[in-house]
């Protein structure tokens, strides 16, 4: 079984490679994508059953023992992550070939599309598979050059303006990345995170602090937590519906796993950082939700909900609790589906409009009442109203905040409920201006000639189809809700505790655990 | 673990510099800086890697650290770090071009969404606040013409009295 492990990252590389072989055949391009995204789907559902029945799986690339080898480590939290993830990428493919059918075969530079979108997937189940820092980087910059590609195909001008944004952000925060790690390799002369969650256990309190907070830096810029942020609305909304759709569903979410990984693993139970997380999830909540609040285009108040809901992760990981940290996994997992399903149907709004600005859209439930349900089921559930997967999440996370009742806890609680209900604001907003209200005229398309057509009355099926799948996804997370809490229970047992994790690794090591455990 | 002197001034330097450069609003100079930094953490993990070692033959073991050869992972590291590095930057300067072509300017540009709504409100405000300045007049007017009448009451009920 341990064959599968290598899979997801393995078979997306090797995709991408024959994908470009076949760049002029754009049907052989569609359907190898897709075979490719499934057969990582279908190795990361069995992977997941396998861990979860086993326990956490280890494999040394190259037959190289751990501390001089690079490991791949799936415990339960990445495994779920993997199996969430390699499901949106397989939707949102499918969407997006769904529109470059409608749109007429553009070669060029969607030729790029299909190997890059497998690149990005293996740079996204590697970073979560990876037992290794430096490893880890290398996915960051697969996935992030990657998404360079797909954020400014095409290379108009608002793409290139946001695309550079994006781009120097990304990669500042990959030097300090760097930074971090040769530091992190002078304290403990080792980059494989089990080795060095035992080594930084010698190391004095004050330089694992510097360690822990540059890393929460680091990290803190991909998940664009406050006040790391501003890069995210600025960049995501430029890109073509589908790319934004993956962007928000999962790039954000990479860092979201990095920091609980690094935090919980690396420098477990530390008083400061989970104050500091504590304050920032608060913050970024809040802030996040009060950005989306102005905005008249569709997309960037879906991008400032972004930002705001990542608050909710750090909080739960703040808490350093199994309950909390099992809330803040499951919440990952909502978040996931219910960002990526929206974004689907912005892009289905923009292109039935022809604008995404709310102040020229209006009365599309009439036109398009089946759009209007696409958007009124996630957007609901975004703001967490029962019994959609966003309550079941913020249930979860609030009873642990309460239940951890420190000051800080309960605070940023409270901010969670603000925010639930600014986000209802937020999406009952765009529900008013953009379906209800009298039919506004359709926005003849600005910019003819780039990939995207818009102010189109048809909607492709293979679109809607795959939106529909994207909802009916979401609903099945309420349906699932309780096995589904379990498993990201047992995933937060196995976070909480570094031992787990080092001893997979590293077997024989004797750990004393550290730490860890409730704060 | 003892470092070279030289090699950590060196880092601080290159990572001043490329922060500084970075701070700029000229597209070329944030790329150049972008280097500077990237070139400051390959540096820096070179440090982390400890002092230089004897040169990996058998038998040689007189490095001028004292014995034993250099540790090699972080030089395998660094490598992997500027081939990044590298392909990033060109991508970088590629973008950096095609900005150039498109508006013939070497400048970042603010983001345009926000700006407009920044005017948007701006403006708004400036309503807002016209409309209350009217409101204020239009409630002083007000105010005259009912004291006014007040006063030609009084001198009608003088009159009247009279």
């Amino acid at each position: 079984m341990r064959v599968l492990l290598p899979l997801p990252v393995v078979l997306p590389l090797l995709g991408a490679s024959v994908s470009m072989l076949v760049a002029r055949r754009a049907t052989a391009q569609r359907v190898l994508s897709v075979l490719v995204l499934i057969g990582v789907f279908v190795a990361a559902l069995a992977l997941l059953l396998h861990v979860d029945a086993e326990g956490t799986q280890v494999v040394q690339l190259g037959g190289w023992a751990a501390p001089a080898g690079i490991s791949l480590v799936a415990d339960r939290l990445s495994a779920l992550l993997l199996v969430v993830s390699a499901g949106v990428l397989l939707t949102v493919l499918v969407y997006a070939i769904g529109q470059g059918v409608a749109d007429g075969q553009r070669t060029g530079p969607l030729a790029v599309f299909h190997p890059s979108y497998l690149v990005l997937s293996a740079g996204i189940a590697m970073a979560f598979l990876t037992g290794d820092l430096f490893n880890l980087f290398v996915a960051f910059e697969v996935m992030l050059i990657a998404s360079y590609v797909l954020l400014t195909l095409g290379g108009g001008r608002g793409q290139v303006r946001a695309g550079m944004t994006y781009v120097v952000t990304s990669l500042l925060a990959s030097v300090l990345l760097v930074t971090v790690i040769g530091l992190v390799y002078a304290a403990t002369g080792t980059v494989n995170m089990a080795d060095a969650a035992v080594k930084l256990q010698d190391v004095p309190e004050g330089v694992r602090l510097a360690l822990g907070l540059t890393m929460l830096v680091v990290f803190g810029i991909k998940a664009a937590i406050f006040p790391l942020f501003s890069w995210l609305p600025d960049s995501y909304p430029t890109a073509p519906a589908p790319v934004t759709a993956v962007f928000a569903g999962l790039l954000t979410k990479v860092g979201v796993y990095a920091v609980i990984r690094t935090q919980t693993l690396l420098f477990p139970g530390s008083e400061v950082i989970g104050d500091v997380l504590l304050v920032l999830g608060a913050l970024t909540m809040v802030v996040g939700i009060l950005g989306a609040l102005v905005q008249d285009d569709v997309k960037r108040v879906l991008s400032f909900t972004i930002v705001s809901h990542i608050g909710y992760m750090l909080f739960g990981l703040g808490l350093y609790s199994v309950a909390g940290l099992a809330g803040a996994v499951l919440y990952t997992v909502h978040h996931i589906v219910v960002q990526t399903t929206l974004f689907l149907v912005a892009g289905l709004m923009e292109r039935r409009e022809g604008t995404s600005s709310m102040a020229r859209s209006g009365g599309l439930q009439h036109v398009a009442p089946l759009l209007a349900v696409l958007y009124l089921v996630p957007a609901l559930s975004l703001a967490g109203i029962p019994p959609l997967s966003g309550f079941v999440a913020k249930i979860g996370l609030f009873q642990a905040g309460l239940a951890d009742g420190g000051v800080l806890a309960v605070s940023a609680v409270v901010a969670g409920t603000v925010t639930s209900l600014l986000t209802l604001y937020a999406v009952g907003r765009v529900w008013t201006q953009v379906f209800w209200g009298p039919v506004a005229e359709v926005v003849a398309d600005r910019d003819a000639g780039d990939a995207v057509d818009v102010g189109i009355a048809q909607t492709p099926p293979l679109m809607l189809g795959a939106t529909v799948a994207a909802v009916v996804g979401m609903l099945s997370i309420t349906v699932v809700a309780g096995p589904l809490y379990g498993l990201a229970e047992r995933a937060a047992q196995d976070v909480i505790d570094p031992g787990v994790y080092v001893t997979a690794v590293l077997p024989g090591t004797p750990t004393g655990t550290g730490p860890g455990g409730a704060r | 673990m003892t470092g070279n002197l030289t090699l950590a001034l060196l880092i601080g330097l290159l990572y001043t510099v490329g922060t500084y450069l970075l701070l700029q609003r000229t597209l070329t100079r944030i790329v150049i800086g972008l280097a500077m930094l990237g070139h400051g953490a390959n540096l820096l993990l070179l440090q982390a890697g400890g002092a230089a070692g004897a040169v990996p033959f058998v038998g040689r073991t007189d490095g001028p650290a004292g014995d034993g050869t250099a540790d090699p992972l972080p030089q395998a590291m660094v490598l992997t770090a500027i081939v990044i590095t590298f392909g990033v930057s060109a991508f970088l300067l590629a973008l950096a071009y095609r900005s150039w072509v498109l508006t013939q300017e070497d400048e970042v540009q603010d983001d345009v969404e926000d700006r407009r709504v920044a005017r948007v409100f701006a403006l708004e405000e400036r309503r807002l606040a016209a409309e209350a300045k009217a409101r204020r007049a239009r409630q002083a007017e007000y105010d005259d013409d009912v004291s006014e009448p007040g006063a030609d009451g009084s001198s009608g009920d003088a009159g009247r009295a009279s």
